[in-house]
């Protein structure tokens, strides 16, 4: 027998191998038992499984929603406004919440003393507050502070703001409008190739190219001719107080708006600290080297120093832009009717706690997972590239 | 996270798995636990000394007077409307009494055993009367307040789908958000049962600036439920109830149950166990019924302290009167 043989047992390798079966047999043991638990008691007390009621009709009414929805829907069209809604404040809360943090965040390092302390004053408030509270602030805003329907502020003309939410004038609808729309993505699109070529360009022949000329072509020329070939409709839908609410224009629910305000300034404020953090950690040689170069201030921010700073920034913000997302389901609270608000309903009208709460479970998963997947994604499109 | 709280989630349900009959546990824990609502004035509040007071309360504490003769030996659980089918059905309660109307649905689906009706109501909306609404027909593109995951919330959207008449919803899960959120203007009516709009309209600093309209747009007979699973519980809670009601047919009250011990009628015999058998029957002491009565009162004495004439919800016995005075309340024969 050769002495430099291992016994089985002090084989780091063998060993690791039969914990980690023993791990794996313990888990699948436990979930075996508490899903036959479940199903029995269930079972026992005839309470009804599965998603059938998904096909069933919902029989209530959601206060706000981007889809038809009325109360002869099912629950899948119920819980498909929910999903919708917590998709919006999402999408919406995390855009604003992004430039809120941004713009912040470069204030924060102003060599102004004036700038540099308001920036710090707000990401003090707000990052140290419990966002509950503060999403309850907003709300008791319009519920304790602002007038009545009848006796709404209007500090625009046609733009009205009382306990019901802010109306606001809009134009009224013309077929056009989604061609404007559509040429203003499309404009997107375009200015980005521009720039692209435009560098590419500069990088052969040193010629600057003028991208903030041709963005302001692309982003709003293209879309007016657009409307001018539609006829260009000028009719507005104006806000007009009618029964027992106001009737055209666009509205702002309290609940929304509240929420909006509540997540955007919350997030935004820890958002400011990370930019700001990320470009204090791009070293001040860059600055220096960027200024040898002759370039302005903002210039030697927006090619030099930002571009580096995002490597740090973009991981953090990943973090930030799922906690937006799954802060959204605080809406409960003040009565916006988010996907966690549906379903609780729906639980409460089918009593089908496991199915629902394990539904919740998933959707919150999903929208995590998309988050991070595309964060990923342009995180490493980002990240240092050896040439 | 996750994982830990689906863990939770099973272990709620399989708390019950192996610890057999509702009424084996509460013999074993000496103590009956309800469930109650988080505080509707006549139904289940706790009063000023904490104490639990109203309809629903006083129907555990018979439940509990029947079963150990002690109408105290019940712990009181809180509840939203939301979680109280969860409560139920994982047996976290054994009784809920909690202005909860009686469906099919929940009779069947959601695993729940409903004992018979204590509060015969129906739907109603309060409004502001400077509004100068009359008429729940008046309501076309109103914004409603209502609690979520109610039956409310339901009967509110199929009275207006009826009327072909529009609406907005403001929904919340705790009641007095719903209600405060009315108050404060950002709602044009409340709705709920009318009892709840009643006894909610007692705590408003100004009672007298809202009225409840008229129609009454839904059925919502109130009652106590079990879960399914245990029959003979589900007993003692039903002839609870209906013992209080036969006592007040029977003219027997709290105060006079000790004079009819003596009494010479067969029906009162039987109800207060000096012929046996009924307690037998139910696995419960022959007395059982006469402590409910003795200490916990007849259903007319649980009526009036809580939300008759003279209480602050003033409510009239309506649907509630016995069958012997045109209403709908009915006990079978206890025999």
């Amino acid at each position: 027998m050769n002495n430099n043989e291992i016994p089985f047992w002090q084989d780091p390798k063998n060993r690791s191998i039969v914990f980690q079966v023993l791990a794996f047999v313990i888990v699948i043991f436990t979930s075996w038992y508490l899903f036959s638990n479940t199903q029995a008691n269930l079972q026992r007390q005839n309470i009804a499984t599965g998603f059938e009621f998904f096909t069933q009709e919902a029989g209530f009414e959601i206060g706000e929603s981007v889809v038809e929805y009325d109360s002869s829907s099912t629950y899948f069209g119920a819980l498909k406004v929910g999903f919708l809604n917590t998709f919006k404040i999402a999408v919406v809360g995390n855009f604003f919440a992004i430039l809120i943090g941004i713009f912040i965040g470069i204030l924060g390092l102003s060599r102004n003393w004036m700038v540099r302390t308001l920036s710090k004053t707000y990401v003090e408030t707000f990052r140290n507050i419990p966002l509950l509270l503060q999403l309850f602030f907003w709300y008791a805003i319009f519920t304790e502070i602002l007038p009545g329907l009848r006796q709404a502020m209007m500090p625009i003309k046609g733009f009205f703001i009382c306990n019901r939410g802010l109306f606001l004038t809009v134009m009224a609808d013309h077929p056009i409008w989604s061609w404007v729309i559509a040429a203003f993505f499309l404009g997107i699109a375009l200015t980005f190739f521009a720039n692209h070529f435009g560098l590419k360009r500069q990088a052969k022949s040193g010629q600057e190219f003028p991208i903030i000329i041709w963005g302001i072509g692309l982003l709003f020329l293209f879309p007016v001719l657009i409307w001018l070939l539609g006829g260009a409709p000028t009719k507005l839908s104006v806000p007009e107080l009618q029964g027992f609410n106001f009737s055209g224009g666009y509205n702002l629910s309290p609940e929304f708006f509240s929420l909006l305000l509540g997540l955007v300034l919350y997030t935004g404020a820890f958002n400011a600290e990370i930019v700001r953090a990320g470009i204090m950690s791009v070293r001040k040689g860059q600055w220096e080297a960027a200024e040898s170069l002759g370039l302005s201030r903002f210039k030697s921010l927006r090619l030099v120093i930002f571009p580096q700073a995002l490597r740090v920034i973009i991981p953090p913000f990943t973090s930030q832009l799922l906690n937006l997302t799954k802060n959204s389901s605080l809406a409960v609270a003040i009565a916006y009717p988010d996907f966690v608000n549906i379903a609780n309903t729906t639980l409460n009208q089918t009593g089908q706690a496991v199915e629902v709460v394990g539904l919740i479970m998933a959707v919150y998963l999903t929208f995590s997972l998309l988050t991070s997947f595309f964060m990923n994604w342009f995180n490493r499109k980002m990240a240092l590239v050896d040439r | 996270m996750k994982k830990l709280s689906i863990l939770l989630l099973f272990t709620l349900f399989s708390g019950q798995a192996l610890a057999g009959k509702t009424f084996k546990n509460i013999m074993k824990r000496q103590k009956v636990r309800c469930g109650v609502t988080q505080g509707l004035p006549g139904f289940s509040a706790p009063d000023s000394k904490g104490n639990w007071k109203g309809i629903d309360v006083d129907v555990c504490k018979a439940v509990a007077a029947a079963v150990f003769g002690d109408p105290k030996k019940v712990e009181y659980i809180s509840l939203s409307s939301q979680q109280r089918f969860t409560a139920i059905q994982s047996g976290e309660v054994d009784i809920l009494s909690r202005v909860t109307t009686h469906t099919l649905r929940r009779d069947s689906e959601m695993g729940l055993n409903f004992a018979p009706v204590t509060y015969y109501d129906g739907q109603a909306f309060m409004v502001r009367k400077k509004d100068k609404i009359k008429s729940a027909l008046n309501l076309n593109g109103a914004t409603i307040c209502v609690q979520q995951g109610t039956t409310t919330e339901l009967g509110l959207a199929d009275y207006f789908r009826a009327n072909k008449m529009k609406f907005k919803t403001v929904t919340f899960e705790n009641n007095d958000e719903v209600v405060q959120a009315f108050v404060k203007g950002r709602c044009d009516a409340f709705t709920t049962d009318a009892s709840g709009l009643a006894s909610e309209r007692t705590k408003f600093k100004n009672p007298n600036a809202y009225m409840i309209l008229p129609e009454i747009i839904s059925k919502e007979p109130l009652a106590p439920a079990v879960g399914h699973g245990d029959d003979q519980w589900f007993d003692v809670v039903k002839w609870t109830v209906f013992a209080m009601l036969a006592a007040e047919e029977y003219g027997l009250s709290s105060r006079n149950v000790d004079k009819f011990m003596s009494s010479k009628d067969p029906k009162i015999s039987r109800l207060l166990g000096k012929t046996k058998g009924n307690g037998k029957a139910l696995g419960l002491n022959e007395k059982w019924a006469y402590n409910v009565i003795k200490q916990v009162g007849n259903y007319s004495e649980i009526f009036e302290r809580n939300v008759g004439k003279d209480t602050a919800l003033k409510l009239e016995r309506g649907p509630n009167a016995l069958w012997t005075k045109g209403g709908l309340m009915y006990a079978p024969p206890l025999r």
